[in-house]
């Protein structure tokens, strides 16, 4: 059976996000005959170039226009929506675009979708996690339809960057809806610490820390090790950190070499998001948290002496 | 101004889940269930936008068995004006309950319809998106604050890069993330009222359409454990051991 892939490129106008490379690898344990990308953007020239860089990809699409200047699910699904006659399989990445979009895509199209791909059985045929992880499933899509999907990021390296795709250049002719505008991003990505979603080591704080001024520990320990930081919902409701660093169920799902959790107490919601890193740490007072069920070091202490002591051993 | 609420009854986020023995699903007997607690948030905010004045009538609506009056009865104790069920015993994927609430939209032409962006059973993060594409309507997902006026919504979005502002026309379809608010407690006077609301059931088969089940489960497993890990006497032990793994 034939089977050719379009991936919808995730992008910040200006560079292709890593989801992207992953979504790649993904669709390579499919054995497609091809697997194209699609960039929507207002100027596709470079995210295009990296696209097309990508081991694995056959094509790179280019939609320029300026409504794509911004990622909004309700101007770029009907685009979508004219390219995908020519595929069996439709795929974005499990990030909070693809989330957004390829659902709508799927209704458009009449079809339903598959949520968070963590692993290929074969072309139609697929595992998910269900219950904040705590439960796999194995699904099987009709091959007869189109196939929607996203994909789960921490479950897929990037493809590499050895590929040479050819770049072509499409005009969609569709009426795009008027009905919603983008208004502004607010976001601390000038940041020059790593970024969450690629880090290969995180140092994560939860409630325990008190304070926005007592996160600055979880920050420094970062920093010593070359780390990104990341957070509990806790410490995101409580104004600790930004949303964007919160890991878990409905937050970013990560599978880090190193996660060191620092008062963390291990709920589910949490271990969802980064119970596949490589290696895991744990400090935490309490020696019955339920985060040392899956640690593979823990320490039961006071991370106000923990994390200034576990940085002055490292910088010795 | 009306506003729809789809609710979920599922196993509450407590609940720690477990597989059947012979594999068949999960264990549902004797354990708890509860509304899913996005959408228990999704009410929430349309109560807030009633007691602002800025609508008249909010409707919950579940699909599913009996059983989930359960669920229609805490909404409408929390302040919800009526309740529909339709019902079925069938467990319908997101695209088929997407196209059973757009019938529903047909019916009552709201002009919002708040729902959570996904359901902590399935985790699918699908039927808001999609009812608002069968809809030809904005949607505004992910949302942490809300603000209505003149026809328009202006939604803060918590987007992977942080925090994302969208305008959208009304009629429109919201989806809520955790930090829109915090769900009142409901108190015993108000469930002893809830009894006198109104709750319709609607049989599924008369909303004019066919379910439709597209996606098979070939087996269900609980993930791989990790290995066993150790306790670490102190932070030079354990420095150590980073040390001793290439890791730092
Ligand atoms: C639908 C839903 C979705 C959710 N999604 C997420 C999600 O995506 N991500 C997420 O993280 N949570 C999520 N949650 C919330 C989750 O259930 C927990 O409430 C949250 O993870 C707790 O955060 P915490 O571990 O920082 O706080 P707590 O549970 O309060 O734990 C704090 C820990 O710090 C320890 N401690 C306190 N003081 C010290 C000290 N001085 N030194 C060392 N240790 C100390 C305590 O022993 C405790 O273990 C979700 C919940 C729901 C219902």
């Amino acid at each position: 059976m034939m089977s050719n892939i379009l991936i919808i490129a995730e992008h910040n106008g200006k560079e292709l996000n890593s989801s992207t490379a992953k979504c790649v690898t993904c669709a390579k344990k499919i054995h497609p005959d091809s697997i194209d990308v699609v960039v929507l953007a207002a100027d596709s020239h470079q995210i295009a170039t990296e696209a097309a860089a990508l081991e694995g990809v056959s094509k790179v699409i280019r939609v320029d226009h300026p409504v794509n200047e911004y990622p909004l699910a309700a101007t770029l699904a009907p685009q979508i929506i004219e390219l995908a006659n020519k595929y069996t399989h439709i795929l974005g990445p499990s990030t909070t675009f693809g989330r957004d979009l390829m659902p709508r895509v799927a209704a458009l199209l009449g079809v339903g979708q598959l949520s968070d791909i963590m692993g290929v059985e074969n072309a139609y045929r697929f595992k998910r996690p269900i219950y904040a992880g705590n439960v796999i499933v194995t699904v099987e899509a009709p091959s007869d339809r189109i196939l929607i999907a996203t994909i789960r990021s921490a479950s897929f390296a990037a493809s590499e960057q050895t590929g040479n795709a050819i770049i072509e250049k499409y005009s969609i002719n569709v009426d795009l809806p008027k009905h919603t505008s983008f208004l502004d991003l607010r976001s601390d990505s000038g940041s020059s610490r790593p970024d969450l979603q690629t880090a290969t080591k995180v140092v994560s704080g939860g409630r325990a820390l008190g304070s926005k001024d007592n996160f600055d520990l979880i920050y420094e320990l970062a920093d010593v090790i070359g780390g990104a930081v990341g957070a509990s919902r806790a410490a995101v409701d409580s104004g600790y950190v930004g949303n964007d660093l919160q890991v878990g169920q409905t937050g970013k799902i990560i599978a880090p070499d190193l996660y060191i959790a620092l008062g963390i107490s291990g709920a589910i919601q949490h271990l969802t998001g980064m119970k596949d890193s490589g290696t895991i740490v744990a400090i935490n007072k309490d020696e019955d948290a339920p985060i040392f069920e899956i640690a593979d070091f823990g320490l039961v202490e006071d991370l106000f002496t923990a994390i200034p002591d576990l940085i002055a051993a490292l910088e010795k | 101004m009306k506003i729809l609420i789809p609710l979920k009854r599922v196993i509450d986020y407590n609940v720690r889940v477990r597989i059947n023995p012979d594999g068949s699903g999960v264990v549902r007997d004797g354990v708890k269930m509860s509304i899913n607690p996005f959408d228990e948030i999704a009410l929430e905010e349309a109560l807030r936008i009633k007691e602002r004045g800025e609508a008249t009538e909010i409707i919950v609506i579940t699909i599913g068995t009996q059983e989930n009056q359960q669920q229609l009865r805490t909404g409408l104790a929390m302040g919800a004006d009526r309740a529909i069920l339709i019902e079925t015993s069938e467990e319908l994927e997101p695209l088929t309950i997407a196209r059973a609430l757009k019938v529903l939209i047909d019916r009552e032409d709201p002009q919002l319809v708040i729902m959570g962006k996904q359901a902590i059973d399935s985790d699918n993060n699908q039927t808001g998106q999609m009812l608002a594409g069968l809809w030809n309507r904005p949607q505004a997902t992910f949302v942490s604050e809300l603000t209505l006026s003149e026809g328009t919504a202006t939604a803060v979005r918590e987007v992977d890069a942080g925090l994302e502002v969208i305008k959208v026309k009304l009629p429109a379809v919201i989806t809520s993330d955790l930090r829109l608010n915090e769900p009142r407690y409901v108190k015993l006077p108000e469930i002893m009222k809830a009894k006198k609301k109104p709750l319709d059931t609607i049989p599924f088969s008369e909303l004019g359409m066919t379910p439709e089940t597209q996606f098979s489960i070939v087996s269900i497993e609980t993930p791989p454990k990790r290995p066993k890990g150790i306790m670490v006497e102190n932070v030079s032990e354990l420095a150590k051991a980073l040390q001793d793994r290439g890791l730092i």
